[in-house]
């Protein structure tokens, strides 16, 4: 049996400001702008462990760092996955990374998904665009560790078909015991036979005991928002509701403010939170 | 073998409906077959029926000029299609596109509307149910109009 580390809290980091070298391994292209790196640490630099949920820090030399969640599977100490859309200067910059190119990681940094929560209950997962790659690591884990996990329901909603991020190995998940995964875009082509709807529409479908479930929630925040209220809806509490946040992360350990969402900083309180401790705050569009 | 009545009956969309209502119903229903690749109705034309979808899946098509058609909501078994029968001018507003080979109970509008005319309960218990699907939908359809996953 495989198992993960499990880490109540955040690893440490030698230096946490300091860039540890990593070399690219693998480039996937996912979707016409989204990208999988697979890095790992340069001969003599530690590797480290991570938690589902958490992030790094990743510098591309001469042009800048991000805040990218890490999508790779948790037991494979050492190897750091990154799926990064490619939306400007930086992450064009990180998605154009050849093979044996040198790239500096900080991190991980940041609270992940509720794993002691989640043991022995259902565990619902829903995404929306790139919002599924955070929580692979978590899909990772149930599916590897299945008896201490209840059944695995994956909502993933995008944009259209040609944004659906690991074809594959959605149509792999969906084939494993005691799980559901139900697909939707929000436009779909003449060549799409799946869904097509808004995320919120896959609740109809799935097969859910809100009682003994925990959901985990990551996309857009006005998605997370309408989710938050379906799950409620279908008699989840908001105690059993945990989304993920993102901001405009920079330092990843709590000092420089960047990232403060209301009394938290999303790199070191979050990303993930607990809905109930944010619920009033993901209503202020200041924020 | 299934009776229309029975599967009126036990239908989510008709819960709770009294047994008489469910017999008016069942007047205006037939079972319909479409196979896969078939039009169960087109933009434009008279919409006389409303469908409650059996097994298959149905896609909303919308037809924009000088393109292809984009499927804007997918609908399968224990959901409704169609309300444009209940309102004038009583034309649809989409193609309804058999992605797989699909069976349903028609329900002929004409003849709904006949009876909802007569008999005013009854109205107004296929009004509320479909006030109900109108709500979510234009909600989903909110929230479709966000684009929330574009690069912003």
């Amino acid at each position: 049996m495989k198992t993960m580390a499990t880490l109540e809290t955040t690893p440490a980091v030698a230096d946490p400001m300091l860039p540890q070298p990593h070399v690219v391994q693998r480039v996937d292209k996912e979707t016409p702008d989204t990208f999988s790196l697979t890095v790992d640490p340069q001969d003599g630099v530690d590797d480290v462990a991570f938690r589902p949920g958490q992030f790094s820090m990743l510098w591309v030399f001469g042009v800048g760092e991000l805040p990218i969640s890490i999508s790779g599977d948790p037991t494979q100490r050492g190897r750091l996955v990154y799926t990064v859309r490619s939306v400007g200067k930086a992450t064009n910059a990180l998605v154009s990374r050849k093979v044996g190119d040198g790239i500096g990681v900080r991190g991980p940094f940041g609270v992940g998904w509720p794993l002691e929560v989640a043991r022995g209950r259902d565990v619902i997962v829903v995404a929306g665009g790139i919002g599924l790659a955070p929580l692979r690591p978590i899909i990772y884990e149930v599916l590897q560790n299945r008896e201490q996990y209840g059944r695995l329901v994956l909502l993933y909603g995008t944009r259209s078909p040609r944004d659906v991020l690991y074809r594959k190995e959605l149509a792999v998940w969906a084939r494993q015991p005691e799980t559901q995964v139900l697909t939707s875009v929000d436009y779909g082509g003449l060549s799409w036979h799946g869904h097509v709807g808004v995320v919120t529409t896959l609740f109809k479908y799935a097969r859910l005991h809100p009682s003994r479930s925990v959901a985990m929630i990551c996309g857009p925040e006005i998605m997370m928002r309408f989710v938050t209220r379906e799950l409620e809806m279908q008699g989840l509490k908001r105690e059993d509701i945990y989304v993920s946040m993102e901001r405009n992360m920079k330092c990843g350990v709590g000092l420089c403010g960047h990232c403060q969402y209301g009394p938290y900083f999303i790199c070191k309180d979050g990303p993930v939170f607990p809905y109930e401790r944010i619920r009033t705050l993901l209503d202020k569009y200041e924020l | 073998m299934e009776t229309l009545e029975r599967i009126i009956a036990d239908h989510p969309f008709f819960a709770g409906l009294e047994s008489y209502y469910t017999g008016l119903l069942t007047g205006c229903a037939s079972n319909v077959r479409f196979n896969a690749g078939a039009y169960l109705f087109k933009e434009g034309e008279p919409a006389n029926n409303f469908y409650l979808i059996r097994s298959g899946k149905v896609a909303l098509e919308i037809l924009p000029p000088h393109n292809r058609p984009i499927n804007v909501e997918t609908l399968t078994e224990g959901e409704i299609l169609g309300w444009s029968w209940l309102l004038p001018p009583y034309i649809w507003s989409f193609h309804a596109h058999a992605l797989q080979d699909t069976r349903a109970i028609a329900l002929d509008g004409k003849c709904l509307r006949t009876k909802c005319e007569q008999n005013h309960d009854l109205g107004y218990e296929v009004l509320k149910r479909f006030g109900q699907i109108m709500a979510r939908r234009l909600q989903a359809t909110r929230i479709q109009l966000l684009d929330m996953y574009a690069q912003k």
